[in-house]
């Protein structure tokens, strides 16, 4: 890794175009205003030029989530976090708090970690959006999943697919992370059961595991 | 599983105990093999793989999303309540207000003090004032938009050291003063004669608020006269008992369920109005309703650890004996009676020997969101408050910190009436074990000699030490274990798994008991329609609990075994062998497969029923820990960084070695979030409302705020007389000595005392810098 004041200086991590947390939270209102200018974007382009665009209107949207394709009608206010819970039935991808401030609804978007509560449903179409859901091999656990398992890294379990998605995040973009790295990485994921110390070493763990597969 | 494994559920080769004779009390475990391993979670999987539904993520056909609206001022009276602009917006299904329910429907703040569920009278910011159910969540968020309110705006106290003084707004038609208790031992003023020093000081800490990672809330649905709901609570059948009551339905037509849940830590112990709210809207469309709260509702409304003011004043001798502890506290649990200074003396009474003590509590209103238990009440703030006071009572008399209180370590509950003795007390094994593993002496040592070098990064140790108030569990409980034909197992109990590994524990101990493996055990758990009676999973009970009970439904379902075998093997009983996989007859040789035995062939199942037994009569149950830490204090930034912690737990048997450590890194997370960076902050001087009413502003700790070294020292003391599977409650003594054995850290470093929590930058910048120069080095 870079340095750290890199970081904050841009918003950006070194990790190719990665977001650190603080960066990402400074971006997110722009982003959400592109996505909605953008109608390019959205399928529908009969729903009509920017300015016609409505909160409530609803507009046909494609996602891809976890390699499955589906194509909904979503009001361009309905954020990917409200879609993928309670119309996609992916409740893997947990609400803590809808301001970004919490983790618990990270998701992988073109292998980034993105908290979906501040990613509009609109704004993730064309992108590959993975949830924890997403990191299953049919019945068997995922490596970094796998690694939770062992190691305990929950107690409520309720931040747990956020944390397993940050780690899965990171060691896309650093097979072979160090301890500093990792911590920096979950630091976005609240835990309120204090789990942080089994949650660093299952990330490590899922390296190994990751590295062996 | 492997396809060998398929007809055998049982563990080869492992001793199983014997079971005892009807009515006889099990004698006490052994050697385990199974219990006090590293046993990870029997329901990790569904936890990791997403296939776990929390009550958050239950979506019902038909389903509508309900939301409350919520007064948005401190202290205000509700006049007029127009709704209809929001009835006319499309996807409204329904609104319910003060007026619609004609005080038909009231609120039990406490005992004493019940309202109306939309009372008029608002108390707090954030206090229900309308609730809605519309197709979205966002349409029913923009409903509670077009709602208007005509408020008439009251005066308001949101400071609890303000709350008594003339002038200060009225709450209640009594006044600000809930409660005012008192107790004695000893004599005082004869201790303080008696002392070569005496100390007093005033402490404080902050009011901090749970914050689960999973809000509080649920979903209802009615079949005819029936209601379910699908809470997130740490105890189903707490919410079904105010739930029925309030709505003045039977028990038996309120299933609560709650099978998987994102955290509680005392804040999820009842329902909440929002269950209330759901249950009347879900009635009156006719269709399941949704309400989960968002964070900043949860924050104003769901509950708070209350702000503890404490003044201390003890007394010692040179050679370490306390003679007297004074110690009065004000606290607050908000608008209504909650519980402001509950416990808030208990270790001043009760965690070191001393004949003369004097206690005064005084819980006051103030115009704040209502308290909710928090993890270890009372005990933390009071623990920030005597434990550095103890400190402080060890530099005067130029004693260790860890010898002045081995010095004074109680074998008696002294707190309570006639000195009841304890159980097992691993207090003295805990501070001595914990310190020798966290080379506390040498650490005391290098931190003195580095005090003098001109750096500007100060190091520190620091100790602290507890009782809990309870956690020794109690009864009632009732399980009922299942042995199928095929050998598997069924546990069904209704006790609630918060996050603590109570299924994984229970698992534990009918493998221990049976033989088998745990994770071919099925626990049903949870749920009032389904599962049996459970208090609530609080107060560190629910392993000391639920564990004797399991155990005892295992034995019945071994002596049901047992008998059955005997008609088989055509020998007497007490000739039998119970070995997990078979029972052998000692006199003939022979032994029988338990499932090839005919008769649990023919009934196809085996039923255990376990029961918990009482307490031993005139002993006291709790568990004890000590905890040390290392920090870093920078004196140009006032930053402080924990650099390494040690909690050292006596809890009775140590059940789970895996889950036993996290539940010790996660009460000490906890900890430095009260010690380090949580403060409920209300502008008191002119709105009375929550400032930081957000996870970016209320700051809880992150993995970069815990130190990299944690070390969880076990110090295992199987307590046979509290029950029998030895096990004490650990949920909360976790939590307790840890701020105070960071503040106690700060000082060792840097020689300033931190009298109000957070210790976070400003505080440390500022205190340092009233430091006179020669005390800064």
């Amino acid at each position: 890794m870079k340095k750290k004041e890199d970081d904050e200086k841009t918003g950006q991590c070194q990790c190719e175009h990665g977001y650190t947390r603080r960066g990402f939270l400074a971006s997110v209102g722009v982003g959400a205003m592109a996505a909605i200018a953008t109608t390019s974007k959205l399928s529908s382009a009969k729903e009509a030029s920017p300015a016609e665009l409505s909160a409530e209107k609803a507009v046909v949207v494609t996602l891809l989530v976890n390699d499955r394709t589906h194509r909904l009608l979503v009001e361009p206010r309905w954020s990917l976090l409200y879609v993928l819970r309670e119309h996609l039935g992916l409740t893997g991808t947990k609400v803590g708090c809808e301001r970004g401030e919490c983790g618990a609804c990270t998701v992988l978007i073109d292998d980034l970690p993105r908290n979906a509560c501040l990613t509009l449903a609109v704004e993730a179409e064309g992108r590959r959006i993975t949830t924890l859901e997403g990191l299953m091999q049919g019945e068997e656990l995922g490596p970094v999943q796998q690694a939770f398992v062992e190691e305990d890294a929950m107690q409520c379990g309720y931040c747990t697919p956020g944390q397993i998605m940050s780690v899965e995040g990171l060691l896309r973009a650093r097979p072979q992370p160090t301890p500093a790295e990792i911590r920096q990485a979950v630091s976005g994921n609240l835990c309120r059961c204090g789990t942080y110390p089994h949650i660093v070493k299952a990330a490590a763990r899922a390296a190994d595991l990751k590295a062996k597969r | 599983m492997k396809d060998d494994e398929r007809d055998l559920y049982f563990v080869e080769g492992i001793a199983v105990p014997q079971t005892p004779l009807p009515g006889e009390e099990p004698a006490a475990w052994g050697k385990t093999t199974v219990i006090g391993q590293r046993q990870p979670r029997v329901d990790a999987y569904e936890r990791v793989s997403g296939t776990a539904v929390y009550p958050s993520d239950v979506v019902l056909p038909n389903m509508l999303y309900g939301a409350l609206l919520r007064c948005p001022h401190a202290h205000a009276r509700v006049k007029k309540v127009d709704i209809s602009a929001a009835e006319r917006m499309e996807g409204v299904h329904a609104i319910l207000t003060g007026a619609s329910l004609a005080g038909k429907v009231k609120w039990p703040y406490s005992e004493e003090v019940v309202t109306d569920l939309f009372d008029a009278q608002c108390r707090f910011e954030g206090e229900a004032v309308a609730a809605v159910a519309a197709t979205t969540p966002y349409v029913a968020r923009d409903a509670l938009r077009a709602i208007a309110v005509e408020y008439e705006v009251l005066p308001f106290v949101a400071d609890e050291r303000e709350s008594l003084a003339p002038g200060a707004a009225q709450i209640h038609a009594g006044g600000n003063r809930f409660k005012a208790e008192t107790y004695e031992r000893g004599d005082v003023n004869k201790g303080f004669a008696e002392a070569d020093v005496v100390l007093e000081e005033k402490y404080r800490t902050a009011c901090e608020i749970q914050s689960p990672m999973e809000l509080h809330g649920c979903v209802a649905n009615w079949e005819g006269d029936s209601l379910t709901i699908w809470e997130s609570t740490q105890g189903v059948y707490a919410v079904q008992a105010k739930t029925a009551d309030i709505l003045g339905l039977p028990l038996s037509k309120v299933r609560v369920i709650g099978h998987y849940m994102g955290g509680g830590f005392g804040a999820k112990l009842q329902p909440g109005k929002y269950t209330i709210c759901a249950a009347l809207l879900a009635r009156k469309i006719g269709r399941p309703v949704k309400i989960f709260l968002s964070r900043e509702e949860a924050m104003l409304a769901a509950g708070n650890r209350p702000p503890a003011n404490m003044t201390i004043k003890a007394g010692v001798k040179k050679d370490g004996t306390l003679t007297a502890l004074q110690f009065s506290g004000l606290g607050s649990g908000g608008a209504y009676p909650a519980g402001g200074t509950s416990l808030l003396d208990w270790l001043v009474r009760d965690l070191y020997v001393c004949p003369n003590v004097q206690s005064e509590l005084t819980d006051v209103a103030i115009n704040a969101g209502p308290a909710r238990p928090f993890r270890a009440p009372g005990h933390p703030q009071c623990a920030w408050a005597l434990e550095q006071m103890m400190d402080a009572l060890a530099e005067a008399i130029g004693m260790d910190p860890v010898d002045l209180r081995l010095k004074n370590v109680p074998l008696v509950s002294q707190g309570r009436e006639g000195s009841p003795p304890y159980t097992t007390t691993g207090l003295s094994a805990c501070i001595t074990e914990g310190a020798e593993a966290f080379g506390w002496r040498e650490a005391r040592r290098r931190t003195a000699a580095a005090r003098k070098e001109k750096n500007h990064l100060k190091r520190g140790v620091g100790m602290g030490s507890c009782v809990w108030f309870v956690g020794g569990g109690r009864p009632p409980s009732t399980v009922i274990v299942k042995l199928f034909a095929d050998g598997s197992v069924n546990l069904n109990m209704g006790a609630s798994d918060i996050g603590t590994g109570t299924k994984t524990v229970m698992s534990m101990v009918l493998a221990e008991e049976l033989g088998v493996r745990p994770e071919t055990i099925q626990i049903e758990h949870a749920d009032t329609g389904s599962t049996q009676y459970a208090t609530p999973s609080g107060g560190s009970k629910t392993v000391p609990t639920e564990s004797p009970a399991v155990r005892s439904a295992a034995i019945a379902v071994k002596q049901q075994l047992l008998k059955m075998a005997a008609g088989e093997l055509g020998s007497p009983l007490e000739n039998l062998r119970y070995t997990g996989e078979y029972i052998e007859a000692t006199d003939s040789g022979k032994k029988v497969k338990i499932t090839d035995l005919a008769s649990l062939k023919k009934q196809g199942v085996v039923v255990g029923i376990g029961y918990r037994g009482p307490n031993p009569e005139g002993k006291v149950v709790n568990p004890f820990a000590a905890q040390f830490c290392e920090v870093e204090v920078n004196t140009r930034t006032g930053e402080v960084r924990i650099l390494r912690f040690l909690g050292a737990h006596e809890s009775g048997r140590v059940m789970d070695r895996l889950t036993f450590d996290n539940q010790v890194f996660g009460g000490i997370t906890m900890g430095i979030g009260l010690g380090m960076t949580e403060k409920r902050i209300l502008d008191a001087n002119s709105t009375g409302k929550m400032v930081n009413r957000n996870l970016h502003d209320y700051k809880l700790p992150t993995a970069l705020d815990v130190p990299e070294e944690m070390v969880s020292l076990p110090v295992d003391m199987p307590d046979s007389e509290a029950n029998n599977t030895g096990a004490k409650g650990l949920g909360e003594p976790v939590t307790i000595p840890t701020a105070a054995a960071i503040a106690n850290a700060i000082y060792d470093a840097v020689g300033v005392r931190v009298r109000q929590s957070p210790a976070d930058p400003l505080t440390m910048n500022r205190l340092l810098a009233e430091q006179s120069p020669e005390e800064r080095s």
